[in-house]
């Protein structure tokens, strides 16, 4: 047997496979279609002090490889995932960790959110890279000084593992690393959607009511492997890898790349089944190749 | 919810790029409401592409039926599925049309918009209309199968080729009409395209009967997971997936 445990900046998972945020709701949804006991962890989706609207519809396009998204962080508030889905969640699904996903318009407002999520949850997840939203999201995560400023902020209001989700558009992730290090962060999570954009040819118009979005699924996989190869190589904080896992393959590769565990995001749209086969042909692929620990695999890569 | 391969068991062109599909479940068959959708794998295409959602067109004796029109990659891909190939279907999803009603049913289709109206007609034992609007009488779906289950059919086509010339509202308003005259009660069901959508809950509204609109948005996870398949209601941006397809006419923002 395959000792499939893995600790990700203080977070205990009994599974290396997580679900990716904004690909899994906030864990009650998928209930019935997923076999939740394959489940590191489930990310439940960005969560800001309000409620909030997100953008404006179409929010989506399928293109040949993936997924453009806007969906602009639409959510429910702290306030009602607390009192209501969280408790609903636990039910349902027993001792799964959360990894909460929190984002802010301020530094304040993200320092607000992680508070009150202090001993309800097993983790954060800063989002500092979102594409699709203006006020939060990729301002606080495209200039290295910004990020140390939130990242600090969050780390002061809450014991809780803490983890940062980079964007992946930068010239260098590893000034983003460092900040994050720093600044106190446990674990990052690499990579968030990769700008993109599609145009309706017939009609001029771009698709998606946000005019831009963020590529996800297949065609950021390699991408996502590159971004986790540069970060392991800058520091040894535990990285929650994802981008385009689709099969157990996919996975692996970030495994060696130096990733800790990894999160499935687009793929459980089409089969929600994926989650689970990542983590039997994980176990299997340990097996064959004669990892006793999937810790083994963290990094493995030969020259 | 289940998510299961299912054997299919039909799978007919009716012309027009119109196909029937039937697949076995007897517990989607069961369990399925009015309204209600399925989210099927297409099986050509399942590595990469998104899952493709239709209304349920019947589902009785084990069997759930979907009708649907080849419009784009995924339903052309899906055209190749042969009867005994599984397809992997999740269902039943989302919010469906209330069953039962005060009075008369009327039902409002237009195009494939027929399709979650006839498993309605198949459980209201109410008495009950369909009107059915296309452009010319090849757009008029299923007609057969809704006289199957005896119910009154009441058509318009633009160009007059099969029943009133001009739109379905015509027929529909001689109706709202006469039932108002004999001060009798009736509700309206609707699906099809945004336009008829909007006109069958503006009547409802103007004439203060329940009206049910099943909204036709483009959705990724079809389970609530993912927010991409957005209506504005008066509740905000609904998901049409979970809160929907089937809204009240007074909740819809238009």
């Amino acid at each position: 047997m395959v000792d499939m445990n893995v600790n990700l900046g203080g977070l205990k998972m009994a599974s290396p496979v997580a679900t990716a945020s904004g690909t899994f709701g906030y864990g009650i949804e998928y209930i019935g279609a997923v076999d939740y006991s394959k489940l590191g962890a489930i990310t439940a989706k960005g969560l800001r002090v309000e409620a909030w609207p997100g953008n404006p519809s179409p929010r989506h396009a399928e293109v040949p490889g993936g997924l453009v998204n806007a969906i602009g962080l639409q959510g429910t508030g702290v306030a009602h995932y607390l009192k209501i889905t969280l408790p609903f969640f636990r039910s349902k699904t027993g001792k799964i960790p959360v990894i909460a996903n929190i984002w802010g318009g301020s530094v304040e407002e993200y320092a607000e959110v992680a508070r009150m999520l202090d001993d309800k949850v097993e983790a954060i997840e800063m989002n500092v890279s979102c594409p699709n939203v203006k006020a939060g999201g990729h301002t606080f995560g495209q200039d290295p000084k910004i990020l140390s400023e939130v990242v600090s902020a969050v780390r002061a209001a809450t014991k809780l593992p803490l983890f940062v989700k980079l964007a992946p558009n930068v010239p260098s992730i590893v000034p983003y690393v460092k900040a994050c290090e720093d600044s106190g962060a446990d674990a990052l999570s690499l990579i968030n959607t990769i700008p993109a954009m599609v145009i309706d040819v017939e009609t001029r118009k771009p698709v998606l009511a946000n005019s831009t979005g963020g590529l996800s699924g297949r065609a950021v996989h390699p991408v996502a492997v590159k971004l986790v190869y540069d970060a392991h190589r800058a520091t040894k904080l535990p990285i929650l890898a994802m981008g385009g896992i689709y099969s157990a393959k996919d996975a692996v590769e970030f495994f060696l790349a130096g990733a800790s565990a990894v999160a499935v995001g687009t793929a459980t749209f089409t089969n929600p089944e994926a989650v689970s086969n990542v983590y039997d042909g994980l176990a299997a692929y340990c097996e064959k190749h004669g990892f006793q620990s999937i810790r083994d695999l963290t990094g493995a890569l030969e020259s | 919810m289940i998510a299961q391969n299912c054997r299919t068991i039909e799978h007919n062109d009716i012309g027009g790029g119109y196909r029937y599909l039937v697949f076995e479940s007897p517990e989607m068959a069961t369990a399925m409401i009015p309204g209600q959708f399925v989210h099927i794998r297409v099986p050509a295409l399942e590595e990469s592409a998104l899952r493709r959602p239709f209304s349920v067109f019947d589902a009785a004796d084990g069997l759930v039926t979907v009708l649907y029109k080849t419009v784009g990659r995924g339903t052309a891909a899906l055209n190749g599925v042969k009867v005994g190939d599984t397809v992997n279907v999740m269902g039943p999803l989302g919010h469906g049309f209330p069953v039962k009603c005060e009075g008369t049913a009327l039902l409002v289709g237009g195009g494939y918009g027929v399709a979650p109206l006839h498993l309605l007609a198949r459980r209201l034992a109410t008495p009950k209309i369909l009107f059915i609007g296309g452009r010319t009488k090849d757009d008029l779906l299923a007609l057969d199968r809704f006289k199957k289950l005896g119910v009154e059919i009441r058509a318009a086509t633009n160009d007059g080729s099969f029943g009133e010339k001009g739109f379905v509202t015509i027929p529909l308003d001689a109706a709202i009409a006469e039932l108002k005259t004999k001060g009798e009660k009736f509700a309206l069901f609707t699906c099809g395209p945004d336009g008829l959508l909007k006109a069958v809950a503006d009547r409802a509204i103007a004439n203060g009967v329940p009206g049910h609109i099943s909204m036709d948005r483009h959705m990724i996870c079809g389970v609530g997971a993912c927010y991409a398949c957005i209506q504005k209601t008066v509740r905000g941006n609904s998901r049409c997936c979970i809160e929907g397809p089937v809204f009240r006419s007074e909740d819809l923002v238009w």
